[in-house]
């Protein structure tokens, strides 16, 4: 049989069936990211209390994100749950839960950091001017917080945008899951799998990229 | 006459040491008040009670005869009136100068924009930064950042402007042109108390000198008497730490 190489993108609905896969993975990225901004700020604004044991807790579920594996944690959501609670969670749920359970704490951290870096000179100064709290924060501490976070933030998010892939493992259809489906159908000619998996990359890539451009366009016109 | 500012008799601890001793004293409109006393007397923490940026343990604090020393929810409005600039320079990094300006005035005070900007570049010209006005506060050298953190102050019309040693971490050769500025100040009838360690500053611009050691207010005078004749024990090895017995040998020449 003849090798269809970098065709067999073209054959049929091969490439409509990549683009699906890359809108799954998108969508549980996206939700994922919005839900780890909202709650990690929140996250973030508790971590920088004083109560010892709101700090205590935080503390422990960003050291237990940090050193689980995700995907022994999509594992345990997507058949863990299932047999002990009789819990039957999608795939795409499960790895929204779990995405978000690691994300809310790294970027809670974030927060943190940026919170807690801004001298409280600045927030003193402000203060002499006679500014109410909520101006303070607003013309002064936030301008300065989201400027040092976003290239951070930005980074964390493409991360969870490749680690996405990982939810192929709990039976979600994502991109690289359809590439490897389609490659299965070809396992005759092997330069398939070589172009499947250039033009998933390039599919990352091309997702990635745009959002590291705006956000270098976005910290400059901040400046 | 009524004082400006009244301190009555005010304490503050920190951790259970007590910083503050049972602290008096008032500045009357248009008079320059300078503190001078040792580092670690409390000359801060004393300014920064004023502007409510500490509270007090008791005592009272009053502004033109209003209590302001009592917590409430409106302490911004108290320190519209009261100005403040510190040691460290505290420019809000990412607006221009003009922006620096403008926040106060604008936010706080909700004046107009354009009626702020005219009055604004007025004071630049005057402290002799007139062509910085669209300049980040990163470009600008030390002294340059205190001269425009002294505007900032002024263009909200304080009552009383508080300085908290606004030249100790400037370069020496920029100390004058700040200290320039403040004598500007004093010569227009603000009212200000001043900590500072320069010892020749303070007598030119003092009206009245506080001497503070420990908590306490151990001395008050005229600078003139003050600075040559201090009546306490204290006060007298604490100006003699600044001077210099002279160290030149006489060396004989061979004639
Ligand atoms: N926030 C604080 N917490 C604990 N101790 C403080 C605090 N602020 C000042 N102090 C202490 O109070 C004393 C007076 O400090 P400060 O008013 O800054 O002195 P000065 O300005 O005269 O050098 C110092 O011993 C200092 O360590
Ligand atoms: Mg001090």
């Amino acid at each position: 049989m003849q090798d269809s190489g970098i065709s067999v993108l073209f054959k049929g609905i091969n490439f409509q069936r990549l683009l699906l896969g890359l809108w799954v993975t998108l969508r549980i990225a996206l939700i994922t990211i919005g839900i780890s901004l909202a709650l990690g700020l929140l996250f973030g604004l508790l971590m920088t209390r004083k109560n010892r044991f709101v700090r205590g807790f935080c503390r422990a579920w960003l050291e237990i994100v940090r050193f689980m594996p995700q995907l022994v944690l999509l594992y345990l959501a997507y058949f863990g749950f299932s047999r002990l609670f009789g819990w039957n969670l999608e795939g795409e749920l499960s790895a929204v839960l779990v995405f978000s359970f690691w994300g809310i704490a790294e970027m809670g951290d974030l927060f943190r950091g940026a919170l807690t870096s801004i001298p409280t000179h600045q927030r003193e100064s402000a203060a002499a001017l006679g500014l109410t709290k909520r101006q303070i924060n607003r013309y002064v501490l936030l301008p300065q917080t989201v400027r040092r976070l976003l290239p951070q933030v930005i980074n964390l998010a493409t991360r969870m945008i490749k680690t996405t892939a990982l939810v192929k493992m709990i039976n979600v259809t994502e991109v690289l899951k359809v590439g490897q489906q389609i490659i299965g159908q070809h396992y005759r000619e092997p330069s398939v799998a070589f172009w499947i998996y250039a033009t998933v990359l390039l599919l990352y890539f091309m997702i990635c990229w745009p959002i590291s451009l705006l956000a270098a366009w976005m910290e400059k016109r901040s400046e | 006459m009524e004082a400006m500012l009244r301190v009555e008799d005010i304490r503050k601890s920190f951790d259970g040491t007590e910083v503050l001793k049972g602290v008096s004293l008032e500045i009357y409109e248009g008079e320059v008040v300078v503190i001078i006393g040792p580092s670690g007397c409390g000359k801060s923490t004393l300014l920064r009670c004023i502007n409510g940026l500490e509270t007090i343990d008791s005592g009272k604090i009053l502004l033109r005869d209003q209590v302001i020393s009592e917590k409430k929810k409106d302490q911004h409005l108290i320190r519209q009136k009261i100005g403040m600039v510190f040691q460290s320079y505290d420019l809000f990094p990412h607006m221009k100068v003009m922006d620096n300006l403008l926040l106060g005035p604008t936010k706080a005070l909700k004046r107009p924009a354009e009626q702020v900007r005219e009055e604004a570049m007025e004071m630049l010209k005057r402290v002799g930064l007139y062509d910085k006005a669209e300049a980040l506060p990163r470009t600008l050298s030390g002294g340059q950042k205190q001269r425009v953190a002294l505007v900032r102050a002024m263009l909200m019309h304080p009552d009383v402007l508080l300085l908290d040693e606004i030249t100790a971490a400037l370069d020496p050769e920029m100390v004058s042109e700040v200290l320039n500025v403040v004598i500007d100040l004093a010569e227009q009838g603000i009212t200000m108390a001043i900590v500072t360690h320069e010892m020749r500053f303070a007598e030119a611009v003092a009206d009245r000198v506080l001497f503070l050691e420990q908590g306490t207010i151990v001395e008050e005078g005229e600078p003139e008497t003050f600075f040559r004749e201090p009546r306490t024990e204290r006060a007298r090895q604490f100006l003699q730490s600044f001077t210099y017995a002279s160290a030149r040998k006489t060396v004989k020449r061979k004639g």
